[in-house]
Parts: C-alpha cells; sequence; structure tokens
C-alpha cells in the first residue's frame, strides 16, 4: 500500500496554486500523493480508469512551465479527476456502459482540452451512472461507487448522481478537483451527499462538443470542489465560447473568483415556498432556515416566492430528458464502436447489442422516450412538456425580476444506503426534486455544503441565479460558506482511514 | 401499460427485452407515466412549446470542408471490418 501525503491531498486548489507558485512543492510531488491517493482508495471504486502515466507526464510538463515563469492558469499542475462522460484523447471512455466497452476516442472533448490547455493534470476518468442516468451511482456497468462518508452502522451509502465517482473522488482527497456533469442535478446532488461543492453553469456556458451526450437541451459542464473559490478557479479553465457546439454562447467570460467579495448587502433573496415539501426531513427544513438567517445576518434580504409549477418540474423532466436520451443513444447500434453482440440480421444485431450493451435503466429510459415521442403520443407528452418547460422558464423570469438569488435545498435527504430507494424509480427520481426546475430554465446552481444530518451525514444547501450570472452566484455561495463552516469531513479520506 | 406496447416499444427502439423483463417493464412505465399524468392539471392550452433555453440566433458559418480524408482516424474504434482491410465497416448482410 502507498503512503499518502495528507499535505499535499488535503489543500484546496487555491492553496495548492500557491503552493506551486511559491516552490514550496513541484507538481510531481503534488500528482504522486494523488496517485498514491487514488491507488490505496481502491475499495470506493471511484475510477474507471487510471492515468498514472498520463498524469506524471502532464505533471512535469506544467513543472517545466512554472520553472519558465509561464503557469498557463491557476489550474496549472492541479490534479483533477474527469467524469468518464468526457472524450479523452487515447483514453477510453465509457460513460459507465457496456456498450462503449473499448472505445479509445481518438480527439478531446472541448472541455478537457480547455483544462488540458490550462494546464490541469487528469488522473483518471471516474465512475458514474450509466450514461449519467441516476441518482446514486447503481447504474454503472463498473459497479456501485461508495461514499467516502460512512456511519457505524457498517452500511455503504451512495455517493448521489450520477457524477458519484467525481463526487467521491473530490471528497474522499484522491484529487483537488472534479469534473462533472449536471442534466437534472448530477453534480448538485452527489456535491450535497458527498460534503463538497457542486456547480452547474448556463446552459451554454461549457461547450458540450465531446461530452457523451445524454440529453442536450440539458447538459452541461461544470467543476465540483472542496470550496466556492476552487469552483471559481476550476470552472475559469472549462468555459469557452465554441463554433463546434451551436449551443454554445458567445458571453463576455468573468473572472468568477473576483466575484467573491463577501459583499452581499442589500441582494434579494428568494426563498420559493413550494420547495417546501409534505414530508421533508425535519434536518432539510432547519438547514434551510439556517442558510435563510446566514444571508440575511450577512446583510441580504430573504423574500419569500412563489413558483406553482415547481412540482410539474420533475414529471416534465422525465418526458424531455428521455425523449432527447432515445434520440442521442440511437448512435449506439454496434456498427461503428464499441460492443457488438452478432445476430442473423442487421435488426437482430442492434437489438442484440442494444439489448445487453444498455443496463436496465437506460433500457427504460430509452423505452419512455421512445413512446413519448411515438405517433399518436408526441402531442399529449412530449409537446406537453415543452409547454410546461416554457411555464417554468416564464416563473422564473418573473421571480428573477424581484430578487437576485433563490435558496433552497439541493436534496430531500442525505445519502442513503446502497440498497434503499431501488425498487421504485419514481422514488429514485424524486432525488432530484429542488435541482432539476434550475435544469429545465438552464439556470446556473451551485450546491454548498451547509451542515450535517442528525446521523452526521452532509447536506447541501442549493442557490440559483439568473442566466449567466455566475458572479453573484459565487458571491453569495461564498458567504454561505463562511458561515456554515463545514469542517466536518468523512471518515475515509485519500485512502489513509 | 400492457406488456404488447411494451414489446412494441422495444421494437421501435431496436432493444431485445426478455419476456420477465417485458412484465416488470410494463408495471414500472405504468407507474411512471400514471406519476407523469399529474401534468394534465395544468392548462397548456395558449403556451408556445420551447424551442430553446437561451434566446439565441441558431449560429451559421461558411459552409466549406473543414476536415476529413481521414478514414483511418473514423474507422479506428470499428468492431468489425472487411478482411481485406479496405476502409469500411463490416455489418450482417442486409440485402438476399
Amino acid at each position: 500500500m502507498p503512503t499518502v501525503n495528507n499535505a499535499l491531498t488535503d489543500l484546496t486548489i487555491a492553496a495548492a496554486r500557491d503552493g506551486l507558485d511559491k516552490g514550496d512543492f513541484t507538481s510531481k510531488e503534488l500528482t504522486e500523493a494523488h496517485i498514491a491517493a487514488v491507488e490505496a482508495a481502491r475499495d470506493l471504486n471511484a475510477f474507471i480508469t487510471e492515468t498514472p502515466e498520463l498524469a506524471l507526464k502532464r505533471a512535469k510538463a506544467s513543472d517545466e512551465r512554472r520553472a519558465k515563469g509561464k503557469a498557463a492558469s491557476g489550474m496549472d499542475g492541479i490534479p483533477i479527476a474527469v467524469k468518464d462522460l468526457y472524450c479523452t484523447e487515447g483514453v477510453e471512455t465509457t460513460a459507465g456502459s457496456h456498450i462503449l466497452g473499448g472505445f479509445t476516442p481518438p480527439y478531446e472533448s472541448t472541455v478537457t482540452q480547455n483544462l488540458r490547455d490550462a494546464g490541469a493534470v487528469m488522473l483518471g476518468k471516474t465512475n458514474m451512472d450509466e450514461f449519467a442516468m441516476g441518482s446514486a451511482n447503481i447504474t454503472s456497468y463498473h459497479g456501485n461507487v461508495i461514499n467516502p462518508w460512512k456511519l457505524d452502522d457498517g452500511k455503504d451509502r451512495v455517493p448521489g448522481g450520477s457524477s458519484g465517482g467525481s463526487a467521491a473522488a473530490v471528497a474522499g482527497h484522491l484529487a483537488l478537483g472534479g469534473a462533472g456533469s449536471d442534466t437534472g442535478g448530477s453534480i448538485r446532488q452527489p456535491a450535497s451527499f458527498s460534503g463538497i461543492v457542486g456547480m452547474k453553469p448556463t446552459y451554454g456556458r461549457c461547450s458540450r462538443w465531446g461530452m457523451v451526450a445524454f440529453a442536450s437541451s440539458l447538459d452541461q459542464a461544470g467543476p465540483m470542489t472542496r470550496s466556492v473559490e476552487d469552483a471559481a478557479i476550476m470552472l475559469q479553465s472549462m468555459v469557452s465560447y465554441d463554433a463546434k457546439d451551436s449551443t454554445s454562447v458567445d458571453q463576455p467570460i468573468p473572472d468568477f473568483a473576483a466575484a467573491l467579495t463577501g459583499d452581499i448587502k442589500g441582494l434579494k433573496v428568494g426563498v420559493p415556498k413550494e420547495y417546501r415539501l409534505d414530508g421533508m426531513p425535519g434536518e432539510i427544513e432547519t438547514l434551510w432556515q439556517q442558510g435563510i438567517d446566514w444571508l440575511k445576518d450577512a446583510g441580504a434580504e430573504p423574500v419569500e416566492i412563489s413558483l406553482p409549477h415547481t412540482k410539474y418540474a420533475l414529471p416534465t423532466y422525465y418526458i424531455v430528458a428521455p425523449a432527447e436520451a432515445s434520440s442521442n443513444l440511437a448512435r449506439y447500434d454496434g456498427v461503428r464502436y464499441g460492443l457488438r453482440v452478432p445476430g442473423d440480421s442487421l435488426d437482430e444485431m442492434y437489438e442484440n447489442t442494444r439489448g445487453e450493451g444498455f443496463g436496465a435503466e437506460v433500457r427504460r429510459r430509452i423505452m419512455i422516450g421512445t413512446y413519448v415521442l411515438s405517433a399518436g403520443y408526441y402531442d399529449a407528452y412530449y409537446v406537453k412538456a415543452m409547454k410546461l418547460r416554457t411555464l417554468i422558464l416564464q416563473e422564473f423570469q418573473q421571480a428573477f425580476e424581484g430578487v437576485d438569488v433563490m435558496l433552497t435545498p439541493t436534496a430531500p435527504s442525505p445519502a442513503f444506503a446502497i440498497g434503499e430507494k431501488m425498487d421504485d424509480p419514481v422514488q429514485m427520481y424524486l432525488n432530484d426534486v429542488f435541482t432539476v426546475p434550475a435544469s429545465m430554465a438552464g439556470l446556473p446552481a451551485i450546491s454548498v455544503p451547509g451542515g450535517l444530518s442528525d446521523e452526521g451525514l452532509p447536506l447541501g444547501l442549493h442557490l440559483i441565479t439568473k442566466p449567466f450570472d455566475e458572479e453573484t452566484l459565487f458571491r453569495v455561495g461564498g458567504v454561505l460558506e463562511e458561515a456554515a463552516n463545514f469542517t466536518a469531513q468523512p471518515s475515509y479520506l485519500g485512502g489513509a482511514s | 401499460m400492457d406488456k404488447a406496447t411494451v414489446n412494441n416499444i422495444a421494437k421501435l427502439a431496436r432493444i431485445k427485452v426478455s419476456d420477465a423483463e417485458t412484465e416488470s417493464l410494463a408495471g414500472e412505465l405504468t407507474n411512471i407515466f400514471d406519476w407523469i399524468e399529474q401534468l394534465n392539471e395544468v392548462n397548456t392550452d395558449n403556451v408556445e412549446p420551447m424551442t430553446s433555453v437561451v434566446a439565441m440566433a441558431m449560429p451559421s458559418r461558411v459552409d466549406e470542408v473543414n476536415d476529413g480524408d481521414d478514414a483511418e482516424r473514423v474507422l479506428k474504434n470499428a468492431p468489425d471490418r472487411p478482411a481485406d482491410g479496405s476502409s469500411f465497416y463490416a455489418v450482417p448482410k442486409v440485402v438476399e
């Protein structure tokens, strides 16, 4: 078992950057410490593919740049984990699915190329729910991911999903940051379950080019880190306008970290009353109220607002996302890449390949999508959902005329044990009840650790702002983080426990 | 949603589903669509369906070749290719 240098794996990205700049340590040393942590923590199953040689090569190049005084960015030399949904040149990319087994992209996604150009050091590709469909990281072909947060009841808990591998890697101090992706909450909900920061920018900020598609009108890349400042630093190296993605938005890119001024005096914080669900655990309600009080103490003004269509966002999502998935996943036919299961005819080959290559949840969602798009049902389901989506967007737009930011819980519960909530798909889908509405409206949102549940598991608070106002999101997130002073650590750190 | 409907959707989606799974899928999909039915409570008669979440004009570019002539890279991940090594994907015979 390699020895883990916790002095290096416990750092934030900002502190590691400063240490590298001052010459306290090299990226090679930082990277070696994290490679050791990754190897020592294999029982978390956070990584599908480890890339230690590649990481050391990139760390060496980073040290050479820095020695010449030419660090590429605040991410130069920083070891990160990359969700296995980003196509990475020469490194197998599976999206957690059997059907992509053996697929090695000859190209790099725009977001991971941006991170490479910024000097970030990829440690490997992280586990995830198959094709990002799940809220517990229990649908991966490569097995369940274990949350580094444990209680003394001997049960393994889920890290949330779908970016569960990146969440576990960051929470367990195996990487300083993680690239995730969020379709309905897949960055924010695992961040809440794992006690870290997870941020989804405005739809269009990050290019989707080279990301394995789930639901194209919702998919968005984002950072998963151990501080709000780190999320701002990492996001800076992920965003770009990209002509290769027709939904990429050509907007000025601000200095995100500079937005963390700590000053939120006079900001209006919307508290949507419809997020107060029947049967919501008292600890979630208490933390939410605590969050409102923290922002009020910092000089912001809480305002109760109403978003009456909130409860329809999740069922609307379960039409829109599967519909888009059924179209996007039609490309997996066994002809050009990945798994092929032979058949006597071309159709039989398709059916065999897709029957065997897709897991149960993906098959289920493709079938929902196929049904809602099929002749005779298209208007009743798909068009209806797109009309609901208009109403949800308009409702947010109206509410943001009166407030600067909204505060809600991130998830309706803390992390649950592996095996729970598995019998009924709808129960599992409810994990994303607070994160899906912002996704439906393309809005930026962040989950910040707020405190611990009665049992001692992390709970997140969730902020939403107007389109392209990530600066307010980071500013308020920073204030929330400071007030919460979340210093609790998972029992399992850097493979050291 | 009955087994015949599930089998029809599976056929449309080109996914082979076992008999046992057809049975459980019929139940699960029925539950999911029962839950989705609540959308009918909302009157959407005069609402335009959303086409884009961010109001923006679709970008256009000059229609010119900027890539290509790279068959080996395209075929790199092919599960099967003709025995003579030519630049095609091989699939089961389609035309008798």
